[in-house]
């Protein structure tokens, strides 16, 4: 199971937990202090293709919106459903059941280029 | 972000020690935010929130022409008996808003003008453009005030506990008072759609203020859930939903316009856009799916663009909701979409205010 130790970071905040070739993807404890009420999630489509890097998700506060940026390349095999009528399961549990997407990763050697906590803890 | 070169209030310290994320808000070092904006909308609906509004506009005007002069600026009819205030917009020529302000009569020779933040300088330069042809003295007082805006349904009980008498207050009046020694002003007003009031006092002594309704239970509340608020209540936030090219009747405002009154700056413009009707006006919307509309987002009708929103939020009691100009003859309960990032959503169009207060 992901928790804020044993996953791996980008700069952008999203956080990736690589598990065989799905790489589970959330936003990090300090991205969802940040971000603050957390209203909506406008989460990718299941089969859609995203590059390391791209724009893929949306999470509205009542104040801001933050893109969210695919940690890894690869195609969307799941989405975290209870999102749409709990968004605010970021806030409260942004490592673990308030995960947003899975990826099926196509480039496994990504996830060796992401921060581990501490190099991520020392970006912010 | 460096806070150095952002103005503070006096309640700014205050305002960190109680949580407060501060931002830079017009070059004002303010809170958006203590703890979430969804719980301080929360305080403001049902029991009682404070906000530092210590950067609005002071402006007192005094003299015999005061009541005259106020009267040639401001498109409604400012009334001229204390202690009576009066909500009105203040055009340039072409009708189109400069400001929205409340002018409250303290005595029939003295008035002060509540302005908003980002308009002070503007303001007092028109004022004093137009002092010129009256016997008025113009005084920006700005600097010199901290300000608080308590309300919610507990705030009048709250605010009795420090000033005697304001339950008595009718809503949109002034009234003099001395509080921690010191001289300074409470009114009956807020930009929430609760009852409350707002409190005046120089300088410091307003952390006094803040200190002993934080003490008593108030909730501190930013930026963040005031806009929310003033926005289910349909109040304009001029500078955003009125961006300088529009009139009050534009703005959804055409009773802060009293054609029947003497000459007024911006009289002939806005009589004349009356008689001609209106193409476009300030119009509310509610998402009939999930979704945050935000400012700038266009508003489509069978795929073609009629309009855009001015603000929108999310709402606590009615999710997503906005305002922003589309046509005039787009009907009540018409169906629309808002375009959220690339997304069409559909939505209607419905009255405002989204939330009708309780005052």
């Amino acid at each position: 199971m992901h928790t804020a130790e044993n996953s791996k970071y980008c700069k952008t905040h999203e956080w990736a937990y690589l598990e065989g070739d799905v790489a589970t993807v959330g936003i990090s404890e300090h991205a969802q202090q940040e971000i603050g009420d957390i209203v909506f999630v406008d989460l990718p489509k299941v089969g859609q293709q995203v590059t390391a890097g791209q724009n893929c998700c949306v999470i509205e506060s009542v104040k801001s919106a933050s893109e969210i940026y695919a940690p890894m390349s690869g195609e969307i095999v799941e989405v975290n459903e209870a999102l749409n009528g709990d968004p605010a399961l970021v806030n409260r549990s942004a490592h673990a059941d308030g995960w947003l997407f899975k990826i099926k990763v196509s480039a496994p050697a990504e996830y060796e280029a992401l921060l581990d906590l501490k190099a991520y803890q020392e970006t912010i | 972000m460096t806070s150095e070169s952002l103005k503070k209030t006096p309640l700014c310290e205050a305002c960190q020690k109680a949580g407060g994320k501060m931002v830079d808000f017009h070059g004002w070092f303010l809170p958006v935010q203590f703890n979430s904006i969804i719980a301080e909308h929360k305080s403001v609906r049902e029991k009682a929130g404070m906000f530092d509004v210590s950067h609005m506009g002071q402006v007192f005007v005094e003299g015999p022409e005061a009541w005259q002069f106020l009267q040639y600026i401001n498109t409604n009819n400012i009334k001229n008996t204390p202690p009576c205030g009066t909500y009105s917009h203040i055009t340039d020529e072409q009708g189109r808003i400069i400001d929205d302000a409340i002018s409250f009569c303290l005595t029939p020779e003295k008035f002060l003008v509540v302005v908003n933040a980002a308009c002070i300088e503007k303001d007092v330069a028109w004022f004093e453009k137009h002092a010129a042809k009256f016997n008025v003295k113009i005084t920006n007082d700005s600097a010199r005030w901290g300000m608080i805006a308590l309300q919610g349904p507990e705030a009048i009980a709250q605010a009795e506990k420090l000033i005697a008498g304001v339950g008595q207050m009718p809503r949109f009046t002034i009234k003099e008072i001395e509080l921690f020694g010191v001289k300074g002003y409470v009114t009956r007003t807020g930009y929430t759609g609760e009852d409350g009031v707002e409190i005046m006092l120089p300088e410091d002594n307003i952390v006094k203020v803040w200190d002993s309704l934080l003490q008593a239970g108030v909730a501190p509340c930013g930026l963040g859930a005031r806009d929310v608020l003033r926005l289910e209540a349909g109040y304009l936030l001029n500078g955003v939903d009125a961006e300088g090219c529009q009139t009050p009747y534009e703005a959804g405002c055409g009773w802060v316009v009293k054609l029947t009154k003497e000459d007024f700056v911006g009289k002939a413009a806005l009589e004349a856009q009356k008689t001609a009707g209106l193409k476009s006006r300030l119009t509310g919307f509610v998402l009939m799916a999930a979704g945050v509309p935000r400012s700038g987002c266009k508003i489509l009708k069978d795929g073609a663009e009629i309009g855009y929103l001015t603000s929108g939020t999310y709402s606590p009691l009615f999710k997503g909701i906005g305002v922003g100009y589309a046509p005039t003859d787009l009907p009540e309960g018409a169906e629309v979409e808002i375009e959220v990032h690339g997304r069409k959503i559909p939505a209607q169009k419905v009255k405002t205010p989204f939330y009708k207060n309780r005052v």
